[in-house]
């Protein structure tokens, strides 16, 4: 192993390194910081070396280069293999150059900014195309590509039944548990049912099954049609003379814009049989008690309320889980990151509309 | 099945090899497909090995089963003088750390630069090994596998096919190996960058003493830097040799392959490149 030696016999000699066996990368670190130790000027001993690889000769090279040490006792296949590696010689560059702080700051503030920009008129033109491709369907009904449609209703509708029917099974319950915990303090716990039935159909069913559908469905678009911009699948299709817009976006857009209103209905069902399920058990209402109390309170419009409102966000969740899709470029990363954007967006303006909707509808007196 | 005279029976050790992979016997099947049935190859210290085969004939997957990726159904497998079928991780580490492997599409982690990549292995298995000696050593690492300087801090989505293949081969080569597994490395590349990927590979394994395992479609490289080829058919390999070697058996798929027209035009380039 390494042999150091300071010669302090002779003050003008400085310090020889000695290093016997092999020299190699399994001690690069110690070699390193043994040298890093040593005064100049250094004399690096390679007599007693066996071996030496690449890492080896760079960290002698590197010495030679920095501080001026001389090298003695090399043999040939070592001299050749430092005259080699200094070949290799190149200003060390690991990663691309940024400015800092300020000037990065407002740079990074600047994209953000062109890149919202770029983004609304992006959507606003991935609208379009839609909008066009869907016309074209429309007065050509043999480019209507049924299948496609058909499978699409399938992976968006029925299978997102049973995590659906789950998921506003149990909200049901939890509304009615909670509701009649508050409640019983005025004893109005039969109010219970007014509060199941009205926030269900009017809000909660339909905003559920959005948020359930964006997550499952509109992160599913991004990363199909992302995937297959990387691969190149959607150029093929381009140049095959298959329009990208009618084969991939008008199928998901569809399915998703006729499938939210059913999923939406059936969540509404299963979070009243939910809520009536505790009804029955803790409060000891009967179904049928429960079923003539729901026809009572709820409005024939609380329903109309949150149907309309699901085709609308069906659409904007299909919409913006494409577009990010077919925003992808270069790598696999961004697929994930477009991907997360997509479910991101829809379900903030999903968030946004149902606001707006709300407003509307008291406004027309639906309420 | 046709004979195989005994110098090219690839279950014989050739006389003044120090082996360095040997596998025996080895079957690989998926389902019922088999793939590779009693196969038997011996890579010698200090040689390039090609390996040809027809598209699905197993190349890659015999590649997958010597480093580890695949464990075969039965059959022995050494390298480097260790046993490779039913090791643990831990046992596994100290081998890999002494090959090198460049897989077909470069295989370039797409988060980190070029320059970060050659360093993954170096920072997994020698820590201590600091910047800026860390980052010279990927930067001599770069220019040995043929990159300007400039290709460091670049991402793999900013570089050309060719580029790739030469910073996975930069990665390749991290850590010193004694091994190199090439997976088809001028796949893709035009001519002219193929050919200057051949000369990178053998300047390279001569003086880093390396012993190169290569797979390759390519007739031009095996005429140019091959010591010997494996080929690979009928679910084995059947034989093993020089080019001369080879076209002496009457194996019909290695008189196609050799003989074809694609085979004789490389082999006419090569020899008039040699007398040239």
């Amino acid at each position: 192993m390494a042999e150091v030696t300071e010669q302090d016999a002779d003050h003008g000699h400085g310090s020889v390194y000695r290093v016997a066996g092999a020299l190699t990368i399994t001690r690069a670190a110690t070699t390193q910081r043994e040298l890093d130790s040593l005064p100049d000027p250094i004399t690096i001993d390679l007599s007693d070396i066996d071996r030496m690889d690449t890492v080896g000769a760079w960290i002698v090279y590197r010495t030679v280069r920095d501080r001026g040490a001389k090298v003695i006792g090399a043999s040939r296949d070592e001299v050749s293999l430092l005259k080699q590696v200094g070949e290799f010689d190149a200003p060390a560059r690991v990663v691309p150059d940024e400015p800092h702080n300020f000037i990065a700051g407002v740079r990074e503030l600047g994209e953000w900014v062109v890149d919202a920009g770029r983004t609304l008129i992006g959507l606003l033109g991935f609208f379009g195309a839609t909008l066009i491709a869907f016309a074209a369907v429309i007065r050509r009904p043999r480019r209507f590509r049924l299948n496609a449609v058909v499978q699409r209703f399938d992976v968006v509708g029925v299978r997102a039944l049973g995590i659906i029917g789950l998921m506003s099974f149990l909200i049901g319950i939890v509304i009615a548990q909670q509701g009649s915990v508050q409640l019983a303090q005025f004893g109005a716990e039969v109010y219970t049912i007014n509060l199941i039935g009205r926030i269900t159909v009017r809000e909660l069913g339909t905003l559920m099954t959005a948020i359930m559908v964006a997550g499952r469905s509109g992160s599913a678009f991004a990363a199909q049609l992302g995937t297959m911009k990387i691969t190149e699948e959607i150029d093929a299709m381009r140049t095959i003379g298959v329009s990208p817009v009618e084969a991939l976006v008008i199928p998901r857009i569809l399915s998703a814009v006729v499938m939210m209103p059913l999923l939406a209905f059936w969540s509404m069902l299963t979070a009243l049989i939910g809520g009536g399920i505790f009804v029955w058990l803790s409060l000891s209402i009967p179904p049928l008690a429960y079923i003539q109390h729901l026809h009572d309170v709820i409005p024939i419009t609380d329903m109309w309320v949150g149907i309309i409102k699901a085709p609308v966000f069906g659409f904007i969740i299909a919409l913006a889980g494409c577009f990010q899709g077919m925003l992808v470029q270069g790598n696999s990363e961004e697929v994930g990151s477009r991907t997360t954007t997509a479910v991101v967006q829809s379900i903030f303006l999903v968030i946004v509309l149902d606001a707006v909707f709300a407003v509307f509808f008291s406004s027309i007196g639906w309420v | 099945m046709t004979s195989v005279p005994k110098e090219l029976d690839p279950a014989e050790i050739p006389p003044n090899c120090q082996p360095i992979i040997t596998v025996r016997g080895l079957r690989n099947a998926f389902g019922e497909q088999v793939i590779h049935n009693d196969l038997n190859l011996t890579v010698c210290r200090g040689e390039i090995l090609g390996v040809v085969g027809g598209s699905g004939t197993g190349k890659s997957v015999l590649l997958r089963s010597i480093i580890g990726l695949q464990t075969p159904e039965t059959g022995e497998i050494d390298v480097l003088g260790e046993n490779m079928v039913g090791r643990t991780e831990d046992e596994a580490k100290n081998i890999r750390r002494r090959w090198g492997i460049l897989f077909q599409n470069g295989a370039l982690f797409s988060t980190l630069t070029v320059a970060e990549n050659v360093e993954v292995p170096i920072r997994e298995y020698f820590p201590f090994i600091k910047p800026p000696l860390l980052d010279e050593i990927a930067s001599y690492k770069i220019a040995m596998g043929g990159l300007p300087p400039d290709a460091g801090p670049k991402y793999p989505s900013e570089l050309s096919g060719g580029m790739v293949k030469r910073a996975g081969l930069a990665r390749a080569l991290a850590l010193d190996p004694e091994l190199l597994f090439l997976d088809e490395p001028t796949a893709g590349l035009d001519p002219i960058a193929a050919a200057a990927f051949d000369q990178l590979i053998k300047s390279l394994q001569e003086r880093l003493d390396l012993t190169v395992f290569l797979i390759t479609h390519d007739l031009d490289t095996l005429h140019a830097i091959c010591d010997r080829i494996a080929v690979i058919a009928d679910q084995k390999v059947i034989a093993v040799g020089t080019i001369p070697e080879l076209l002496a058996l009457d194996h019909p798929w290695i008189q196609e392959y050799f003989n074809g027209p694609r085979g004789r035009a490389a082999a006419e380039n090569y020899k008039e490149g040699a007398t040239a």
